[in-house]
Order: structure tokens, then C-alpha cells, then sequence
């Protein structure tokens, strides 16, 4: 009886150390193994152009920067266009509606949607990525010193 | 942390309640008095409790008095100054309940499972407002409330390891075998918090990678240090208070057993 039950207890343990190992080595596949290549969130103008004709149409996010000077933004119509690069290749973006507050020229954005044979990625959704810095702006950005440049313009027209 | 009284059951007084089955053993006496030592100390922290609430408003105030408005974002940049230090704090007690899940596992003492317990507990509420202020950061910089980049997944999976953990405690009815476990489930999910903390450098994600004082201006770093540190004096005392709570449970429900087992 307790024969058995010493070695009920034994199977536990192994039982318990093999769940313990197996988690661990699928801990260390994510960790070291190819997950780290296959989770990709964005792909970049450069790999999606690389996919050739598989390219199109499929469901897809991209990101890169938004190339300056190339922003066209009708506020009537809610249309916006711009290039995205990431420094290789530039895919031009169409996307309708208001972008983030923080889009800007020259900021890293990240657009879901689908890359057509007109060689236009048609975006339904735009995502602004925000960089790793915190400034402080610049004395002539000061919120003050910009509304009393406000006002002093506004007094001489 | 203080004292060192054990809830083996050794006689007592029930704190106030209904007919609560008096206790007659003659060692009653030094169990009592040891107990009204101990409600003094858990009494005597409560003021410890206001003067780091009062620590962490006054961080707040002075971080949000002294940051100008950012560049890029404006006052928004201010949310900083409770979701990065609630994260951080709650990596660091995800970490306490690592320790003592370890510790429990090699010491069979009560005492680190309710470590843990306590440190999972603030850990998980701590990982919530991250989460949650994270999203109200994000719909308007971003433009979106969630995305499912690495880092914010690997932030959800945390959220719910720990509170699975949680969940397996209060389903778990032995005191000796929810300790076990979940010992085991705290050491595993801690495998996590590394993961969540370099996600940002192993993947692409939208959200960015850890600033630095070399990236982020003067005020900014003040005040998220400032209240880096409010936030942990702070997490750091309600798990105490919360171990002195568990233990308190730990007591009264041994008192009941005991008594049920006296045969009322």
C-alpha cells in the first residue's frame, strides 16, 4: 500500500518535472527558436514589394516614414495621400478620414490595409508611431510665446 | 513583515463577531497578547499609508507643474507619469512574487506564499492602469485604442497569467496545495515579464522603444522619477498591508477549523 503509493508519488513528480521542462523549451523556442523572425507586426515598402505578385490585395500592416513634402491632405473630402519610405523603397498611401493629431511629415506611421495593382496602398486604418523622445520645444515654440506672436500678428493686419 | 507570530492555532480571541465560539484553553493569554501587540503595529502604519499617498499627489503635482507641454503631443506626454511607473512597479512585485514563490517551494513556510499572494494582487491592478491608461494614450496619439503589436500582447498575456493566478488561489480550497501550485504558476509566469520588458527591441511594435534620459528632456525624467519612486514606496506598502491582512485571514480561518473540529 504504501509501496504504491511512494511510487504514485514518484510518477507526479516526473510527470510534474516533464510539464515543467516542456514549458521551458517552448519558452526558449519563442524566445531563440524562428517566432522571432515569423511575428512580424509591419512589413517595411522594401519586403512588401518583395513579395511580387503575392503582394496584392492581401490584408497587410506597413510602416515606415512618412516622406516629406509628400503630403497631399484635402479636408473637404476627408482624402489624404502621402509616401511612405523606409529609406530604400517609397510606396505611395491613400487612406480617407481625419489622420492622428500627430501626423506630420517626416513621423513613423502604420497603415493596415491593402497594397492594389494601381501600385497605391489603400489604407483603412493609419496609426501614428510615436518616437522613443521627449522634448520640450524650443523657446519660439513656447505656448505663450507662440500666442502673443498670435496676438501681435493678429494687432497688425 | 514584523512579526513572527505563527497561525498554528494557538488560541486567541476572535475578532468581534456573531456567537463566535469562545475559547476556553488556559494558554489563551500570551496568544492575546501578542495579538494586541501586532494590532497596535498593523495600526501604528496606517499614517505610513497617507504620507505616501501625500508622496505620490505632490509627485504628480510637481511633474505635471514642472513638464512644458511635448513637442510632438502636447499635455498628453503627462499620462507618463502614471502609466510608465505603474508598469515599472508592477514588474518589480511580479519579480517579489518570483522570490517568494521560489522561496516557498524551497522553504515550505506560509509566510512566502502570502508574500506572493499580496505582491500578485497589487501587481495585477498596477498592470490594469497601465493597460488602460496606456489605451486612453493611444487613441489619441496613435489613433487607436489597441493594436495587437508584441508589446501590447505580450502585456495583455501578463495581465491575464496573474490573474489566472489569482483565480487558481481562490479556487484552490487546501491552504497546502494552493501554495504548491501556485508557487509553481509564479515562477512560470514571471518568464513573461522579460519578454513584455524587450519586446519593444525584439519585434517590430508600434509602440516605441525605452527612452532614456539622453532621449526624453530634463523635466520629463525629474518628474517620472519622482514618481517612480512614489509609486513603488507606495506598492511597496499596500503588499505589506496586504500580507498583514492575509495573515489575519490565514488565523481567523484556522480558528474556524479548529473550532469545527472541537465539535461545536
Amino acid at each position: 500500500m504504501s509501496g504504491q503509493a511512494k511510487s504514485g508519488k514518484g510518477r507526479r513528480r516526473i510527470a510534474v518535472l516533464v510539464g515543467v521542462l516542456m514549458v521551458l523549451g517552448a519558452f526558449g523556442y519563442l524566445l531563440y527558436g524562428g517566432i522571432g523572425d515569423n511575428l512580424v507586426y509591419f512589413l517595411t515598402p522594401t519586403e512588401l514589394l518583395a513579395r511580387g505578385e503575392s503582394a496584392y490585395d492581401a490584408p497587410v500592416r506597413l510602416g515606415g516614414q512618412v516622406v516629406p513634402g509628400t503630403v497631399q491632405w484635402d479636408p473637404d473630402a476627408l482624402d489624404l495621400r502621402f509616401r511612405l519610405t523606409d529609406g530604400a523603397e517609397i510606396v505611395e498611401v491613400h487612406s480617407t478620414g481625419a489622420p492622428p493629431q500627430m501626423f506630420r511629415d517626416g513621423i513613423g506611421v502604420v497603415v493596415e490595409g491593402r497594397f492594389t495593382r494601381s501600385g497605391v496602398f489603400e489604407s483603412t486604418n493609419l496609426m501614428v508611431k510615436h518616437s522613443n523622445e521627449y522634448r520640450a520645444p524650443h523657446d519660439m515654440e513656447k505656448p505663450e510665446e507662440m500666442y502673443r506672436t498670435l496676438i501681435r500678428e493678429g494687432g497688425g493686419q | 513583515m514584523t512579526e513572527t507570530v505563527t497561525g498554528s492555532g494557538s488560541g486567541g480571541v476572535v475578532a468581534g463577531s456573531e456567537g463566535a465560539p469562545v475559547d476556553t484553553r488556559e494558554e489563551r493569554a500570551p496568544a492575546d497578547v501578542a495579538q494586541l501587540t501586532r494590532g497596535k503595529a498593523i495600526r501604528a502604519l496606517t499614517p505610513v499609508g497617507w504620507l505616501l499617498l501625500g508622496l505620490l499627489l505632490a509627485a504628480q503635482l510637481v511633474a505635471v507643474w514642472i513638464s512644458p507641454p511635448d513637442r510632438d503631443m502636447g499635455h498628453l506626454q503627462k499620462i507618463m507619469y502614471v502609466h510608465v511607473p505603474a508598469l515599472w512597479t508592477a514588474f518589480v512585485l511580479f519579480f517579489v512574487v518570483f522570490v517568494a514563490s521560489l522561496m516557498y517551494l524551497w522553504r515550505r513556510a506560509d509566510r512566502y506564499d502570502l508574500v506572493a499572494a499580496s505582491a500578485a494582487e497589487v501587481a495585477v491592478v498596477l498592470t490594469g492602469l497601465g493597460l488602460v491608461l496606456g489605451s486612453i494614450w493611444g487613441k489619441p496619439t496613435w489613433g487607436v485604442w489597441w493594436t495587437w503589436d508584441p508589446r501590447l500582447t505580450t502585456t495583455a498575456i501578463l495581465f491575464l497569467l496573474y490573474a489566472g493566478y489569482l483565480a487558481l488561489r481562490s479556487f484552490t480550497e487546501d491552504p497546502e496545495r494552493r501554495a504548491r501550485w501556485s508557487a509553481a504558476v509564479g515562477i512560470l509566469a514571471f518568464l513573461n515579464v522579460p519578454i513584455v520588458y524587450l519586446s519593444v527591441r525584439w519585434w517590430r511594435t508600434l509602440h516605441q522603444v525605452q527612452s532614456s534620459p539622453s532621449t526624453v528632456d530634463d523635466p520629463y525624467v525629474l518628474g517620472l522619477r519622482l514618481n517612480a519612486i512614489a509609486f513603488l514606496l507606495l506598492g511597496a506598502y499596500f503588499v505589506v498591508r496586504r500580507y498583514q491582512t492575509a495573515r489575519l485571514e490565514r488565523e481567523a480561518e484556522a480558528r474556524v477549523q479548529e473550532a469545527s473540529l472541537r465539535g461545536i
